[in-house]
């Protein structure tokens, strides 16, 4: 392309974001506004989307492991959306099947979370990636991040990492976070965990993150803590489009 | 006893949050001032309302620092929409980086390029999109995707170099934590702007991990770079401090209120609630959040902040774009100090919706409010506004790494 002068619609191929969708006046073309409008309803019904559990246990003894399954004190999605409290919490009748596994050095949580197609696709390659063995895994349905307090106290565990669906985006319903947290108790706050977030194939790839994970529990064990104390300082990978501006720091 | 008979002065006697055990409590009756105050001493919520309503803008500005959160927060409670727009559009709040926002007839826009990998040639695209439909007069500022000390001060150098190629008289800002951003200041990254999201109690900004004692470290930090007058950017949104468990039992608004007493101790370039973003568990519906937005503005503007506010809504919010028009143009006739302009609205970071750059245009258009003068200027001097496919010369996308 060097020489050849860019018109403004070329842009589009550096970003997934909207950019260049043309004027209507001050409008948006007739095009761009219902492709957006249509991109909004299907990010509406990925909210509402059902965990697939059993597919989920399967795919996770596949890989090695006996997962355990728990719920919060929602009863349904529409409580889960309107009580984050409830969503924080155990339900009290699955509590007791936490206490049969030793105390671990790290569990691992999934959680439906906002987007449970996020979970569908992402949460086993993920686990593939990371390649702990050793490390328990909850499934939880109708969960919150801090839910993962909740169960790594009831598991008496050292350290939780809660594998979540995020909300969903207009164009991305499939994106999965992941929330390290040290000495997991209720109670802990969101200053308290580190994220990796945007986990999905044309976000950052699963083998990306699992690494970017694996360095966060390093750091973690030799600092033994999380959150804003624990800063990401891991040299940048390779960026996907070379960087032409500005130094290097 | 009924809010709107309750007399402002038993505010100050009787903090809704302790005095010894909040640092913000303290921040907002330590620094009250009587003298300022004076002039509404004796009134309750109820006379509170008549009278700002029949103020002079000068009166709003002088009752700036004799005026309580608390007391804003409670007379907004009993205004209708109506009310929360016609105070909020007295009110003046000017404030300098390198161009001046907040003077009457203008709207700014802070140009939000986030992308979901903080990947460099993907920002520019968007900076550049935004800048061609007059956004980015607010400041340039990035949410990253990750918090790294490496990424953000790669950013922070990416759109410095962006702003001086292109000589574009707007500042820039990388919205990481401030713990972040003191340690890229401390490696010489050229920061404009620091940004922190804060709460209005001791305990929510806790859960942000900071305190005014580390914001004050920033803001003096900031200050040693001499690089402009206002120098902070915070963010703030109602139900932070609810969802922390941070809230001693306090309504969210008043919280969100007291958050700006905060923001107004540091003398903030941009303050901007994040309204919608929070959620249905806090903001339900496209009525609560159009409410929630104009009591915001309101309260900040009230209590001298420059009051912006991201117009926007999650996908687990019962909204849509229609409710997002109805409380932008609210905001546009109540004088709203900067609005987001996030590429077809569609943050593809947050994942959330936001306010495109073209519905700026819009508002700026259906008003008649123009740029920050500075901004409209450069705007002219580079040929940006015609509806044209054509790039204007001096905006080459070579010359910020695209091509």
């Amino acid at each position: 392309m060097a020489g050849v002068p860019m018109s403004w619609r070329d842009l589009r191929r550096f970003t997934p974001a909207r950019v260049a969708l043309g004027r209507a006046g001050n409008g948006l073309p007739t095009a761009a506004h219902l492709q957006f409008q249509a991109a909004h309803a299907a990010a509406r019904d990925a909210v509402h989307a059902r965990l697939d559990v059993p597919a989920l246990q399967a795919a996770l003894r596949a890989l090695g492991h006996d997962p355990l399954f728990v719920r919060s004190a929602c009863p349904d999605r529409r409580t889960y959306l309107l009580r984050p409290d409830l969503g924080r919490r155990l339900a009290e009748p699955d509590r007791a099947a936490l206490r049969s596994v030793a105390p671990p050095d790290l569990a691992l949580v999934i959680c439906d979370g906002l987007s449970a197609t996020a979970i569908d696709r992402h949460a086993a390659p993920l686990v593939a990636a990371l390649d702990l063995p050793d490390a328990p895994i909850v499934i939880a349905e109708q969960g919150r991040v801090a839910l993962g307090d909740d169960i790594g106290e009831a598991l008496g565990a050292e350290a939780v990492a809660v594998l979540i669906g995020e909300r969903p985006g207009l164009s991305a319903p499939d994106s999965l976070g992941v929330y390290l947290t040290w000495q997991p108790r209720r109670g802990r706050t969101d200053a308290e965990r580190n994220c990796i977030s945007n986990i999905r194939p044309e976000g950052l790839p699963i083998a990306q993150a699992a690494a970017k994970l694996r360095w966060l529990l390093g750091a973690m064990r030799l600092l033994r803590c999380t959150g804003v104390a624990l800063k990401d300082e891991q040299p940048l990978p390779a960026p996907r489009t070379p960087l032409r501006l500005g130094e290097q720091p | 006893m009924a809010l709107a008979d309750v007399p402002l002065a038993r505010f100050l006697a009787e903090p809704v949050v302790p005095y010894e055990a909040d640092e913000v409590t303290r921040l907002i009756l330590d620094g009250h001032d009587e003298a300022a105050f004076a002039p509404i001493a004796s009134l309750t919520i109820g006379e509170l309302r008549n009278w700002l309503l029949a103020a002079e803008p000068a009166a709003l500005a002088a009752v700036r620092a004799g005026i309580t959160p608390e007391m804003v927060a409670g007379v907004s409670k009993i205004m209708r929409l109506q009310d929360l727009v016609a105070v909020a559009a007295k009110c003046r709040v000017v404030t300098r980086f390198r161009d001046t926002i907040g003077l009457p007839g203008r709207l700014s826009v802070r140009l939000q390029p986030n992308h979901p990998t903080d990947d460099a040639q993907g920002i520019a695209a968007s900076v550049l999109d935004g800048l061609l439909l007059g956004a980015g007069d607010a400041v340039i500022g990035i949410n990253p995707a990750t918090d790294s000390l490496e990424s953000t001060h790669r950013l922070l150098t990416m759109l410095d170099a962006v702003r001086e190629r292109y000589a574009i008289p707007t500042q820039t800002c990388v919205l990481a934590h401030v713990t972040t951003t003191l340690r890229c200041i401390e490696r010489g990254a050229p920061v404009d702007l620091v940004f922190q999201s804060i709460g209005g109690t001791e305990a929510a900004n806790r859960s942000f991990g900071v305190d005014l004692a580390l914001l004050a470290e920033a803001h003096a930090a900031a200050r040693s770079l001499g690089r402009g007058e206002n120098l902070m950017y915070f963010e703030t949104g109602q139900g932070s401090a609810l969802s922390a468990e941070a809230h001693h039992g306090v309504d969210q608004q008043t919280i969100e209120a007291r958050a700006y007493a905060v923001a107004r101790a540091f003398s903030p370039l941009l303050v901007n609630s994040v309204v919608g973003f929070i959620g249905p568990e806090y903001l339900h519906d496209g009525k609560q959040i159009t409410r929630a937005g104009l009591e915001d503005h309101f309260c900040g503007k009230l209590l001298g902040l420059p009051m912006g506010v991201d117009v926007c809504y999650t996908n687990h919010a019962e909204a849509d774009q229609d409710d997002m028009d109805a409380l932008l143009t609210l905001l546009g006739v109540a004088g709203v100090t900067f609005v987001m302009g996030v590429p077809g609205a569609d943050d593809v970071m947050l994942s959330y919706q936001s306010t495109s750059f073209h519905d700026a245009l819009y508002l700026r258009g259906a008003l008649g409010l123009r740029p920050a003068p500075e901004f409209e200027a450069w705007l002219e001097r580079m040929g940006i506004g015609a509806a044209s496919e054509r790039l204007p010369a001096a905006l080459s996308p070579a010359l910020i790494g695209l091509g």
